[in-house]
């Protein structure tokens, strides 16, 4: 197995096993979480270089295994020139972040947390980035939704974190859906939902009548990911996050996924009226509404999260422009964009650090405080704002260009040179008001430069801002030129990277923003005023709030109309609607009889008996339900008729399993029925009575028209296949057995872990219950004071290995005769609650101290493994294998894997019953200290 | 004899749904526990009823009764068991809480601080 087979999946992957392992490791000592996650994001960087010369030749690279057939989901991953660009971006930056943040997170933080997330993350981009199934990357996508929420509200504590996170979630996670939609339209109109085949077939899609739909669906997907107009207001909210994560998601990757879509489909839908008007109009309005809003703003963050909106705006119009060199731009100002954002993001991260503030009005003078990062700032700043000769500068030359030569009309360069004049005056606001100016005497601490190690990033970041903006050609033209080509699919145009284009229209729009911005930056006084009287309490919390509300409100309408707060009103609508379908289904449309021809058994006298021992039994807990211990132990009875009914017609394990199930259950009930009130009060009207008698009557009806009705028609099993090949296939002659633990083990896998799932969860209902012990009975008297009966405790301690083995025989019998590990661990459990009633609570709860968790956790797990080990052979999963041994003495002997599953199926019954009966009674002995107390 | 299972399963469900009817939770975990031997008898009585034809295979013997929905009924044997436990202990906690074992809201109000 080299890289060029399994490569892709290792990249996306690691990031996924490095966030459990750092979080494991950070239980060892915070900063090993540091390590790993910095030596899994090297690691992943190092694969994508070994691969990178694959897109570099513009070649794919494509690895694919069939995940879910049935729904053409495979498992695939595509590495092209766009894929390995993105795939950069988001490790690269993403190893400068996990630096970063280990210098950024104070003690109090979790480190373990905060990497595993971030790494979740990163994975999820990586998956998003490299995935050729466009279900794939739906499913990516989504994942990115979710450890987002995990990031912005790291600080848990934060209010503004968790409404941010939560309003990120909601937009995006909106977003996420229409997406998914138009994925499957999209994969449905070319029959696959491989990209290579999607790609290929731009004539199909932009033909087919559900374009429109479909592709409004995918762009609602872009816009709220991306951040753009009217979706933005997510972003500047999500700031609540900490500053590596707004650094890393908000600036370099998250956000722009959506753009990363946009070039992804680019080939195949680019040009298309939709596209042309959608993409560009979004692109123009979102640009100049964030920068516009991104010069008000007080907070750093803030301002840099309108910046980055504005920018991600630039990016959209540049592929809504649809020509391969806007594609082409657009991509070299991705990179460009990502490289000073993030920087910024890290620069405000220190200076919040050291001021406590990131209020410009509060701020001001730092330059004498830390030069290095003034220095840094400016450069990074002087980026965004376009000014030579950095890398910010060429591509919006190149994009001043577009606007010109592409731009629908003169209109567009216009608004862009506007937008450019509002990027110059934030820039010169975010290194002004912070560095120059007035000192500010309204810090409670005295700022310094930070430590030399979280400079590091930010220093690599602003070097590339520079030698991207000096050497073009040398650092990023092969990079980009690769890129271009995986969002072109063909080779893209030759374009020369430079400061200097001599004197033309885009140079003379450049002059005229950084003349704009000069001005703005001079007048914002007055500019400010006017803000504020018009503008400031502009606030899209409001509309979305008033919307999430109101959608709260219609729901709780909803519900308030269909669920009045009375069971009982549910239970007579749900049997009376099933009572009127069953007599639809059977009159009107179906067809033929009701009740079918086949003979039926004769009647013998015991059986009759039997019947009416049900019935009376069944009559007087109605009857007597009021008086509850005597009704309990009449629907013992009841249980025990039923396991007779099971013996009687030749089903030997289901009366064992029966008869065990009912005794635990009784004990059960009895222990409970303890704390809650001896008698059920009189409390039904005659009406009520009458009326539940009725619906009972009709429900009894329904049942037995039913069962008649199956019993008398023909019969025509599909259990042949079991019979037949049970002993020959599975080993074993039980054939309930054999079904149980390998035809359809998956099937019992299924059950244990509910069963499990029940004991975890009576034990979380159960932590700290306290509850009031009656000290008196039912009629008024004294609880017994007496200790246990010495004999039946000594003989029931002396039966106890007696009846383990018992169990033990049952269990290894079950393969062969009635019996298993179902029945065993019943009948385990069963053994254990007898010391239980012999010994009481505190003697008993004091020797069943082993751990019930981790009983149940080792049955499902090693049933689970008796499946993977069958898969590792190359069978399908759970398929059981056996063979004869043949031991001296015992003779001939089976041994099949399947006993490993039964064992697991044992140990999950054993710990769930034992867990449920020990956690009650715990809660009888806290219960009993308190009323003693009392 | 089918008929008399028919009547069995009637039986049982028409007492389950009586009890599942009444306003205490004791009374509601009696019900569903009658609802579930219902089920379970109906289940297995899909597999239509056989005497004295255990699915254990011996030599000779071509008959035998059908033992999927068997294995069916014996899963949901335990997971009836596991609803029941979690059922009661949620009743105990309930009761807790809302110092009532009534099951409705409407209920609880005019329940609450009962001493039984």
């Amino acid at each position: 197995m080299t890289l060029t087979t399994i490569g892709l999946p290792a990249i996306v992957l690691l990031p996924f096993l490095g966030a459990a392992l750092v979080a494991y490791l950070s239980k060892a000592h915070r900063l090993l979480s540091f390590w790993g996650a910095g030596f899994i994001t090297l690691l992943a960087i190092n694969v994508l270089f070994q691969l990178s010369h694959i897109p570099f030749n513009n070649e794919v690279l494509i690895q694919s295994w069939v995940w879910i057939e049935s729904i053409n989901l495979n498992f695939s991953f595509r590495l092209d020139g766009i894929g390995m660009l993105f795939a950069y971006i988001i490790s690269g930056i993403g190893l400068l972040i996990v630096f970063y943040a280990r210098y950024y997170l104070s003690s109090r933080d979790s480190m373990g947390r905060f990497y595993s997330y971030l790494l979740l993350f990163m994975g999820s981009m990586l998956g998003i980035v490299l995935s050729e199934n466009i279900l794939q990357i739906v499913f990516f996508w989504e994942l990115t939704s979710l450890s987002s929420f995990l990031l912005i509200s790291f600080w848990q504590y934060k209010k503004d974190g968790r409404d941010g996170a939560m309003m990120a979630l909601v937009v995006t996670g909106a977003g996420g859906l229409a997406l998914f939609a138009s994925m499957l339209i999209l994969g449905n109109m070319v029959g696959s939902y491989e990209l290579s085949v999607v790609l290929q077939n731009r004539d199909i899609i932009v033909a087919h009548p559900l374009f429109t739909p479909m592709f409004i669906l995918f762009i609602l997907g872009v816009l709220t990911k991306s951040a753009q107009f009217p979706f933005h207001f997510w972003l500047p909210h999500a700031m609540a996050a900490p500053t590596p994560v707004s650094a890393y998601l908000h600036s370099a990757t998250m956000v722009k996924a959506g753009i990363f879509l946009l070039a992804r489909f680019f080939p195949v839908f680019s040009g298309t009226a939709e596209w042309m008007i959608i993409v560009t109009t979004v692109g123009v309005v979102t640009l100049l509404v964030g920068a516009f809003f991104a010069f008000f703003k007080d907070d750093l963050k803030a301002l840099l999260a309108y910046s980055t909106v504005s920018h991600l705006g630039l990016i959209t119009l540049l592929f809504g422009f649809s020509t391969p060199l806007a594609a082409q731009v657009a991509v070299f100002h991705i990179i460009n964009h990502a490289t000073f954002k993030a920087a910024l993001f890290m620069i405000v991260g220190i200076v919040d650090h050291e001021t406590k503030t990131r209020d410009l009005k509060k701020l001001g003078g730092l330059f004498s405080f830390m030069p290095h990062v003034a220095t840094l700032s400016m450069i990074c700043a002087a980026s965004m704002a376009g000014i030579p000769p950095f890398n910010g500068f060429i591509s919006k030359e190149m994009i001043m260009e577009r606007a010109v030569v592409d731009g629908f009309s003169i209109v567009v360069p216009v608004l862009l040179t506007l937008a450019g004049g509002l990027a110059v005056g934030y820039s010169i606001r975010f290194v002004c008001d912070l560095f120059f100016g007035q000192k500010t005497d309204k810090l409670d601490v005295t700022p310094h430069e930070p430590v030399r190690a979280i400079k590091l990033p930010i220093d690599l970041l602003a070097l590339g801002c520079v030698i991207v903006g000096l050497i073009p050609m040398l650092i990023v033209y092969p990079l980009l030129q690769a890129a271009v080509f995986g969002v072109l699919q063909t080779t893209p145009p030759e374009v020369h990277l430079s400061l200097w284009h001599g004197f033309n229209i885009p140079l003379l729009m450049s002059f005229l923003a950084v003349l704009m911005g000069i001005i703005m930056y001079w007048q914002k006084k007055r500019l400010f005023t006017l803000y504020d009287r018009y503008l400031s309490r502009i606030d899209a919390r409001v509309p979305y709030n008033l919307l999430i509300e109101s959608m709260f409100k219609v729901a709780k309408k909803i519900d308030c109309a269909i669920h009045k707060g009375r069971i009982h009103d549910s239970i007579y609508a749900f049997i009376i609607s099933t009572f009127i379908l069953g007599i639809f289904g059977f009159t009107i449309y179906g067809n033929g009889e009701l009740f079918g021809a086949e003979e039926l058994l004769g009647i013998t006298i015991p059986s009759v008996i039997i019947v009416l021992m049900l019935f009376v039994t069944v009559l007087s807990v109605i009857l007597l339900h009021r008086q509850r211990l005597i009704s309990l132990v009449i629907i013992g009875v009841v249980g025990l008729i039923v396991s007779l009914i099971f013996f009687r017609f030749s089903a030997p394990d289901l009366a064992l399993t029966q008869i065990s199930v009912e005794l635990v259950t009784i004990v059960l009930v009895l222990l409970a029925l303890y704390y809650l009130p001896p008698f059920s009060p009189k409390e039904s009207s005659k009406l009520k009575i009458a009326s539940d008698a009725f619906l009972a009557i009709i429900g009894g009806i329904g049942a037995f028209v039913l069962a008649v009705a199956v019993m008398s028609r023909e019969y025509n099993p599909i259990s042949n296949f079991f019979i037949e090949n049970s002993k020959s296939g599975g080993g074993g002659t039980n054939v309930v057995n054999v079904i149980l633990v390998d035809f359809r083990a998956l099937d019992t896998m299924g059950e244990i872990v509910v069963l499990g799932i029940a004991g975890i969860g009576i034990f979380a209902v159960l932590q700290g219950l306290r509850l009031h012990a009656p000290s008196f009975d039912a009629r008024g008297f004294n609880w017994s004071k007496d200790s246990h009966p010495l004999i039946m405790k000594t003989i029931t301690g002396l039966m106890l290995p007696i009846m383990l083995l018992v169990a033990v025989y049952i269990f290894l019998r079950g393969h062969n005769l009635p019996g298993g590990g179902f029945i065993a661990g019943l009948i385990a459990a069963v053994a254990l609650i007898v010391q239980y009633l012999a010994g009481g609570i505190e003697w008993s709860s004091k020797r069943l101290n082993f751990d019930k968790h981790f009983l149940i956790g080792s049955g499902v797990l090693i049933a689970a493994l008796t499946g993977v080990v069958s898969m590792i052979l190359g069978y399908p999963f759970l398929t059981s294998a056996f063979t004869y041994l043949n031991w001296p003495i015992v003779g001939k002997f089976e041994v099949a894997s399947a006993i490993a599953f039964d064992i697991g199926v044992f140990l999950v019954v054993v710990g769930a019953t034992v867990m449920i009966l020990v956690e009650l009674g715990k809660v009888n002995m806290k219960s009993h200290k308190l009323s003693e107390r009392e | 004899m089918e008929i008399l299972i028919a009547l069995c399963i009637a039986f049982l469900t028409s007492g389950g749904i009586f009890l599942i009817l009444k306003s205490r939770t004791f009374s509601v975990i009696l019900g569903l526990m009658m609802l579930s031997y219902a089920v379970n008898v109906f289940l297995f009585a899909m597999g239509r009823l056989h005497i004295d034809k255990p699915a254990i295979l011996q030599k000779g013997v071509t008959e035998y009764a059908d033992p999927l929905p068997q294995a069916l009924v014996l899963t949901a044997i335990v997971i009836s068991f596991g609803m029941t436990a979690f059922l009661i202990v949620l009743s105990l906690r309930a009761r807790k809480e809302l110092d009532s074992d009534h099951v409705d809201a409407e209920g609880l109000e005019k329940n609450r601080g009962e001493k039984s």
